[in-house]
C-alpha cells in the first residue's frame, strides 16, 4: 500500500471539490471495499476523502410511498429500518444475506453499488486482468471461471457484480442521487452500470468526481411481495453463486405485477425485463414462471464450467415465485 | 520518526475502552495495527487482515466492526471498545464467564473477535434487528426469537477453524438469558 | 524450608472430571499473548517476497529502488543470505527445503519465498516487498494431478508404500458384489486462525525465538541444524498457539527473521499473511483414490483393494498416506494397499489434522457404503461382519478395538435402526433428507519427551514441558495429570510449556501430544512424590525430578493401538439448488483415558466439524495456466462457519488398555476421519447420488440430480 493523504470531508460540497482537485483521490465510506483492494494494490489512491460524517445517513419516508435512503447508510440500518422492512422485504433480505454482521454495520449503501468484482484475477496484481490493467487480458475465460457470468459478459471480462443489496434494488427501479462540482445529478439503477464490451474497466456511469449522496425507491406496492434467495457455497458469509430478488402481485390466480432481479450472473445486478414480461398478465403457475425463467436464460453464454449457473438460476426463480404465489393465495 | 501530521501521517487520539491514546499514525494504519502494534493492546487478533474473518473484531460506537478494513485516522473521534475493555475489574462480562465456563474455544486466537461479536448480536437482537435466516422480516412479525439457528447465522461472520461452534453458540444462549433476565429485572 | 504434603487422604482423582481451561481467564480477556503479540524493544519488521512464476529461476533481485524507500533496513535474498545446513535428519526426517529459504536461484513453484524486505515499520516493509521486482527466466510447469499421470510412482512416507495378499483379481471375480469407484479429495488447507508468526534476537549470544509452533524443541533442533548452531545456543519459545493441525513446524516465518536477525544485529518478527500461508505453510495435497470391493452375498469381504495418489513438490516428497487406513480397519482374502506420489510444480504439502486416514476414510467409508447398499446389508451390519481379529496387515493382536460399542452405542442415540435403507424418499419442504454412518480408526502412539516436575518451596508445584497446547487443553490436561500423579489438587499445580529450556519433547501432531506428555509429566511426578514421601525438606530452589520416557517407550509391547468411532450424520438436500446442509452429527468413540471431558468433547466435536467442512466447502483451486492458486483467502478458500455447524455431539465408550501404561490415546484426530464419509453417504441416502468427489459444492449437486430423475 502506498503513502496517502487524507482529509474529512466537510460537507457534500468541499467533498467533491476535494476529489475534482486530485485525480487520484478516493472517497472513503465504510472502507470494506476500498481498504481490501488497496491492501492488495489493486487501488492505490494518493488521497482518501472521508464522506463517513456526511449528513447523507438518513432514511426518509416519501409522501408517495417510496424511500429516499442516505448514501452514507450503514448496510445494518437499512435492514432494520421498519419502512424497508415492510415496504420492501427482499431489501431487508438482500442486506442480511450479506457479509456479515461486522462488515454491514461499517459498509454504506453508496459504497454497495459502487463495489468492485470479487474475481480472483482482478484481485491478483501479479496477473492480467482487463478490468484492472485495460488491455491485459482475461485468464478467467481459459482458466477458472465456475463463479463467473453467464449473461452480458463479453470475452474482455466475465466477472460479476458481488453485490445482494443491489439486486433488490434493481428490482424495486432505484435511483441514484450524485453530486459533483457541476451540480447533482441522477441516474437510475438500470442505467448506472456500463455494458461490459471491450471496457469493462468502465463500470458506471457516474460523471468523473462524482460522490454518490443517495438512493431513491419509488413507491411500488408489489414490493410488500418480495423476496430475495441466495445461493452460496457455505451457509452464510460468502458471496452468491446465484440469487433471485423477486416480487409478485397476484390477484384471481393471475400476475398482475412482477419485479424480477438476478444476482451473480452478470458484471452487474441483472434486471430480468425478459422474464417480467412473459409474468405480466400470465396465470401464476409453475408453468409460467418456468417459461419466463427460460425467456430471460435464453440469451445465456455459460462457458465451459459454469453451466450450472442456467439451471441454478432457473429453479431459483421458479422457487422463489411459487413461494410468493403460495404467500399470495393463503 | 515521522512528523506529527503531514501528508501522510496524521497526530491523532483513539478513545478506547475509555481511555484517550494520543498517537501519530501513518494513514496507511488500520485499526487493528493501530492497537497490536502501536498501543500493545493485543487482544485483538489478526487472522486474516481482509475482513474474511472476524478475529479482529470490535465495537465502534457500540457497533461491531473489522478493525482491519478500518483506518486508524479514521477511527479518531469514535468510542472504540475491544476485548481488554469487556470486563470489570476481575469480574468478567457474562459473555466472557460463559465462553470460559462452556469452552467456546480451543487455541483461543478468534475468541476475542467472537466474544466482540456475540456481545453486539445480543443487542442486536435486543435491538430486534433481524437476520438472514428470520422468516418474516416485517416489522409486525415482531423480533425473532433467539435461537440456535439465529445465533449461528448473526456469528456468521467470525470464523473458529478449531471448530469450537458448538460451545460458542451454547455460550452465547447462555450469555443472552443472562442478559435477558437482567433487563427483565432492570424494567420490573 | 518447608516440609511437603501431597494430601494423599483428601485428594479425588482430577482426571475425568470436566475442568476449564487453566489458561481461559487470558484467553476470554485479551490477555494471553500470541507470537507476534510480545512486545521488543528496536523492533524491526520482515515482509515476505514470493515468486509470480511456477518453475524457473531468478534473474535478477533489484533491491536498489527499495533500498531507498523510507525505513528500508535490508533485502535478503539468494544473492546475500546466510547460508544454511540442509543435508541432516531430524525428528521428523530430512527437511523440507521449503524452509531452506534463499540458498539458491531455482524456483519450484508459485509461491516460493525470494526475498525478505525488512523496515522499521510494518507498513514500510509491506509498500517495500511490494515494490521489489524480481525477474524470472521462465519454464513450462506441470501443476496437474491427475489418476493416471506417466510420472507417478509407489512412495513409503512414514509406512511402507504397498502392502499385498492373496489374489485380488481372482477374489474380485468369485465375489457376488463388487464395488469399483474412483473418488477425489481436494487440496486443503489448514487454515489455523492465527498466521506464523516469528521474532528473532540474538541475546546474551543466543538466538532466541518467540514463535508460533506445535513443538518449541522441535523447532529448536531444526533451526540449530539449519543455522549449524549448537542447540544450547538456540531457545524458542510457544507459549500460544493459534492453531497448527500439523502446518506450524519449521516454516519461512522463523527462517527468514533469524536471518534478519542475525544481519542487522537487532529483533525482527516476521509475521505470514493470509495468502503467503497457501504456498508457505503446507497443505493436504488433493488425491485421487481407487477402491476395489468384492464380497460375499452377506457382504464378508473378499477381496480389498485401495490406492491412492497425491501430489508432492519437485523438492520434496511427501506422502498422503490414504491407503493406510485398510490396513488397520478391514481384512480380506485379497488385500492390497497402496500409495503412489507423483512430483508436480507445486508447494510442499504435509501433514494436516489425520493425514491419511481423512482422505482415505472418506474413499473407504464410502465404498463400504456402496457395498452396503449392493449386498443390501446395513451398513453398519457390514462393518461389524468384516472386524478384523488381528492387524489384517501386520497381524499383530489388537490392543482393544472397541468399533463394535462406538456402533452400538451410536445406532441407539442416533435412532439407526428406524432407518429405511433405501434412498431418496424423505422429504422436509424443498429438502431431501438422509442419514449416514461411517467408522473411524486413529493410530494411538507416542514420541520421547522428558518433563521436569518441582516440589517448590510454597508447597507448590511447577512442572515444566516443551509441550504445545495448540488448542487441544493439554496445558490444562497436564495439570490434572500431573495433580493425580502428585495426589494433589489441580490448584496447587501450575504447568509451564512452549519453551525448549526445558527439554526435548514430543510435537503436538498425530495425536501423539498429550499421551507423550503426559507419560513423561506421570513419571517425574511420581518419583518426585516418593521421594517427598520419605519427609524430605524442600530448599527455596525446591525439588526438581527430570523424567525421560524414551526407555519405557521402548519396553511398550508391539500391539496395534487405535482409537475408533462411530460416525454418524443427517443432511438435508435441495436438488434445485444444490444446498447441501447437515442437521445433525453423532460420534461415539472409544479414545481411551479422557482426561478432562470438556476440552475433549471439544476436540472431538472440532475434528467432526472439519468433517463438515471437508465434505462440503473446502477446495484451493489452482490455475492451470499459471500454476498458482485462484482466491487464496478466506473468502476464496471457504471452512465451515457457525451456520454451517448444527448441533454435533461426541461422546465415548469405555476403552481401556490393561497394558498402556498411559491408557490416553488422544482425541484430535479421530473425529474428522469418517465424518466426510458419514456426510456423502447421508447425501446419497437423501437423493440416491453418490458423490464421490470433495466437496459437494451446489454444482455438483445441481449437475448430479436425483437417483430417481436419472434413473
Amino acid at each position: 500500500m502506498r503513502e496517502f493523504d487524507y482529509r474529512r470531508a466537510p460537507d457534500v460540497t468541499g467533498a467533491v471539490a476535494l476529489l475534482a482537485a486530485d485525480p487520484d483521490a478516493r472517497f472513503l465510506g465504510g472502507g470494506t471495499n476500498l481498504v481490501d483492494l488497496m491492501k492488495a494494490g489493486v487501488e492505490r489512491p494518493a488521497l482518501l476523502v472521508d464522506v463517513r460524517e456526511l449528513p447523507l445517513d438518513r432514511i426518509e419516508p416519501a409522501d408517495d410511498g417510496g424511500l429516499r435512503i442516505g448514501a452514507t447508510v450503514t448496510n445494518s440500518d437499512l435492514a432494520a429500518h421498519p419502512e424497508v422492512r415492510r415496504r420492501y422485504p427482499a431489501l431487508t433480505q438482500a442486506v442480511l444475506a450479506g457479509a456479515s454482521g461486522q462488515l454491514r454495520n461499517m459498509a454504506t449503501v453508496g459504497g454497495n453499488l459502487l463495489q468492485r468484482t470479487r474475481c480472483g484475477y482482478f484481485t491478483d496484481v501479479a496477473g492480467p486482468c482487463n478490468k484492472r490493467v485495460p488491455g491485459s487480458g482475461c485468464p478467467a475465460v481459459g482458466g477458472e471461471h465456475h463463479n463467473h457470468a453467464v449473461l452480458g459478459a463479453s470475452d474482455h471480462c466475465v466477472a460479476v457484480h458481488p453485490s445482494d443489496m443491489g439486486v433488490a434494488l434493481t428490482a424495486f427501479d432505484a435511483v441514484v442521487s450524485y453530486e459533483t462540482v457541476d451540480g447533482p445529478g441522477e441516474l437510475p439503477l438500470a442505467d448506472f452500470y456500463l455494458p461490459v464490451g471491450d471496457t469493462p474497466h468502465r463500470e458506471t456511469a457516474l460523471p468523473p468526481g462524482a460522490l454518490i449522496t443517495g438512493v431513491t425507491l419509488p413507491p411500488a406496492p408489489v414490493a410488500a411481495h418480495s423476496r430475495y434467495r441466495k445461493v452460496r457455497e457455505r451457509a452464510s458469509y460468502a458471496f452468491a453463486i446465484g440469487s433471485v430478488a423477486a416480487a409478485l402481485d397476484v390477484r384471481d390466480g393471475v400476475v398482475r405485477e412482477a419485479r424480477l432481479a438476478l444476482g451473480a450472473v452478470a458484471s452487474r445486478p441483472w434486471r430480468a425485463r425478459a422474464a417480467e414480461a412473459v409474468l405480466t398478465g400470465a396465470p401464476a403457475s409453475g408453468d409460467t414462471f418456468a417459461a419466463a425463467a427460460d425467456a430471460e436464460l435464453a440469451a445465456a453464454r455459460p462457458l465451459p464450467d459454469n453451466g450450472y449457473k442456467v439451471t441454478l438460476m432457473r429453479n431459483l426463480v421458479v422457487a422463489v415465485l411459487t413461494e410468493l404465489a403460495e404467500e399470495a393465495a393463503r | 520518526m515521522a512528523p506529527a501530521s503531514s501528508s501522510t501521517h496524521s497526530a491523532i487520539t483513539l478513545n478506547i475502552n475509555g481511555e484517550k491514546y494520543p498517537l501519530s499514525v501513518d494513514h496507511r494504519t488500520t485499526l487493528l495495527d493501530a492497537l497490536r502494534e502501536r498501543l500493545d493492546l493485543t487482544g485483538t487478533k489478526k487472522g486474516c487482515d481482509q475482513g474474511q474473518c472476524g478475529a479482529c473484531t470490535v465495537l465502534i460506537d457500540g457497533r461491531r466492526a473489522v478493525s482491519c478494513l478500518h483506518l486508524a485516522v479514521a477511527a479518531e473521534g469514535r468510542e472504540i471498545t475491544t476485548i481488554e475493555g469487556m470486563a470489570e475489574g476481575d469480574r468478567l462480562h457474562p459473555v466472557q464467564q460463559a465462553f470460559l465456563d462452556l469452552d467456546g474455544y480451543q487455541c483461543g486466537y478468534c475468541t476475542p473477535g467472537q466474544i466482540c461479536s456475540a456481545v453486539a448480536v445480543i443487542e442486536e437482537h435486543a435491538a430486534g434487528w433481524p437476520s438472514a435466516v428470520t422468516d418474516d422480516v416485517r416489522p409486525e412479525a415482531g423480533p425473532p426469537p433467539l435461537t440456535a439457528e439465529e445465533i449461528r447465522e448473526r456469528m456468521s461472520g467470525n470464523l473458529c477453524r478449531c471448530g469450537a461452534y458448538v460451545s460458542i453458540v451454547q455460550a452465547v444462549a447462555r450469555a443472552a438469558e443472562a442478559h435477558e433476565e437482567t433487563t427483565k429485572e432492570a424494567s420490573a | 524450608m518447608t516440609t511437603a504434603t501431597t494430601g494423599r487422604t483428601t485428594v479425588k482423582g482430577a482426571v475425568g472430571t470436566a475442568h476449564t481451561r487453566v489458561e481461559g481467564r487470558d484467553k476470554v480477556t485479551g490477555a494471553a499473548r500470541y507470537a507476534g503479540e510480545i512486545p521488543f524493544a528496536d523492533l524491526a519488521h520482515g515482509w515476505l517476497v514470493l515468486s509470480t512464476v511456477a518453475r524457473g529461476r531468478i534473474r535478477s533481485v533489484e533491491t536498489g529502488p527499495v533500498l531507498d524507500m523510507p525505513g528500508v533496513l535490508t533485502v535478503l535474498h539468494h544473492g546475500n543470505a546466510p547460508r544454511l545446513t540442509t543435508d541432516y535428519v531430524g525428528m521428523l526426517g530430512i527437511p523440507d527445503p521449503t524452509a531452506a529459504l534463499f540458498q539458491h536461484d531455482r524456483v519450484p513453484h508459485v509461491g516460493w519465498p525470494v526475498a525478505l524486505v525488512v523496515a522499521e515499520t510494518p507498513e514500510q516493509a509491506r509498500e517495500a516487498a511490494e515494490a521489489l521486482v524480481v525477474t524470472y527466466e521462465r519454464e513450462p510447469h506441470d501443476t496437474a494431478l491427475v489418476a493416471a499421470h506417466p510420472d507417478a510412482y509407489a512412495a513409503d512416507g512414514h509406512m511402507p508404500a504397498v502392502t499385498e495378499k492373496g489374489d485380488l483379481e481372482a477374489e474380485l471375480a468369485a465375489s457376488a458384489h463388487v464395488v469399483d469407484a474412483e473418488y477425489t479429495t481436494p487440496e486443503e488447507h489448514h487454515s489455523m486462525m492465527e498466521p506464523h508468526a516469528a521474532t528473532a534476537r540474538w541475546d546474551g549470544g543466543r538466538l532466541e525465538i518467540v514463535d508460533s509452533n506445535q513443538g518449541a524443541s522441535w523447532v529448536q533442533s531444526e533451526l540449530a541444524k539449519l543455522f549449524s548452531l549448537d542447540e544450547s545456543a538456540v531457545r524458542v519459545r510457544s507459549e500460544h498457539v493459534g492453531g497448527g493441525f500439523g502446518s506450524k513446524g519449521v516454516r519461512a516465518h522463523q527462517v527468514s527473521a533469524a536471518m534478519a536477525a542475525t544481519t542487522l544485529q537487532r529483533p525482527v518478527r516476521v509475521v505470514l499473511t493470509r495468502r503467503q500461508m497457501f504456498s508457505l505453510t503446507g497443505y493436504r495435497s488433493p488425491t485421487v483414490q481407487r477402491v476395489r470391493l468384492g464380497a460375499d452375498p452377506d457382504g464378508r469381504l473378499r477381496a480389498l483393494e485401495h490406492r491412492s495418489l497425491n501430489q508432492t513438490s519437485t523438492v520434496y516428497e511427501f506422502v498422503e498416506p490414504s491407503a493406510g487406513v485398510a490396513r488397520v480397519m478391514y481384512d480380506a482374502d485379497a488385500h492390497r494397499t497402496a500409495n503412489h506420489v507423483v512430483r508436480l510444480d507445486v508447494p510442499s504439502p504435509t501433514w494436516m489434522r489425520a493425514p491419511g486416514e481423512a482422505p482415505g476414510s472418506f474413499a473407504l467409508e464410502a465404498a463400504l457404503d456402496e457395498l452396503a447398499e449392493r449386498c443390501g446389508v446395513d451398513p453398519i451390519d457390514l462393518r461389524l461382519r468384516n472386524e478384523p481379529e488381528t492387524g489384517p496387515v501386520s497381524g499383530l493382536p489388537f490392543a482393544g478395538r472397541n468399533l463394535a460399542a462406538c456402533f452400538r452405542e451410536g445406532a441407539r442415540r442416533f435412532g439407526w435402526a428406524d432407518r429405511d435403507p433405501r434412498p431418496g424418499l424423505r422429504r422436509d419442504g424443498r429438502w431431501l433428507l438422509g442419514t449416514g454412518t461411517a467408522a473411524a480408526s486413529f493410530f494411538a502412539g507416542a514420541g520421547p519427551s522428558t518433563a521436569l516436575v518441582t516440589a517448590e518451596a510454597d508447597g507448590g508445584f511447577t512442572v515444566r514441558i516443551a509441550a504445545a497446547d495448540i488448542g487441544t487443553g493439554a496445558r490444562t490436561a497436564l495439570t490434572l495429570v500431573a495433580a493425580d500423579a502428585l495426589e494433589v489438587t489441580p490448584e496447587r499445580v501450575r504447568v509451564r510449556i512452549g519453551d525448549s529450556d526445558f527439554g526435548p519433547a514430543m510435537i503436538a501432531g498425530g495425536s501423539m501430544g498429550t499421551r507423550s506428555w503426559a507419560w513423561a509429566v506421570t513419571a517425574a511426578a511420581r518419583e518426585l512424590r516418593e521421594r517427598l514421601a520419605l519427609g524430605t525438606d524442600i530448599p527455596p530452589e525446591g525439588i526438581t525430578v527430570r523424567s525421560d520416557t524414551t526407555e519405557a517407550l521402548g519396553a511398550l509391547a508391539q500391539k496395534e493401538r487405535h482409537s475408533y468411532g462411530a460416525q454418524f450424520a443427517e443432511v438435508a438436500v435441495d436438488t434445485a439448488t444444490g444446498e447441501v446442509r447437515v442437521r445433525r452429527m453423532l460420534g461415539i468413540f472409544a479414545a481411551g483415558t479422557i482426561v478432562n471431558p470438556l476440552t475433549a468433547r471439544n476436540q472431538l466435536v472440532g475434528g467432526m466439524t472439519w468433517g463438515i467442512s471437508m465434505a462440503l466447502h473446502e477446495e484451493a483451486v489452482r490455475d492451470r495456466n499459471t500454476g498458482g492458486h485462484y482466491g487464496p483467502d478466506l473468502a476464496g478458500y471457504h471452512v465451515a462457519t457457525h451456520a454451517d455447524v448444527p448441533l454435533v455431539e461426541a461422546d465415548w465408550v469405555e476403552d481401556h488398555d490393561p497394558d498402556d501404561p498411559v491408557g490416553i490415546k488422544g482425541v484430535g484426530e479421530i473425529g474428522i476421519v469418517g465424518a466426510a464419509a458419514a456426510i456423502a453417504n447421508a447425501v446419497w441416502h437423501a437423493t440416491g447420488v453418490r458423490h464421490r468427489s470433495l466437496p459437494i459444492r451446489p454444482d455438483r449437486v445441481l449437475s448430479a440430480g436425483t437417483g430417481a430423475s436419472r434413473a
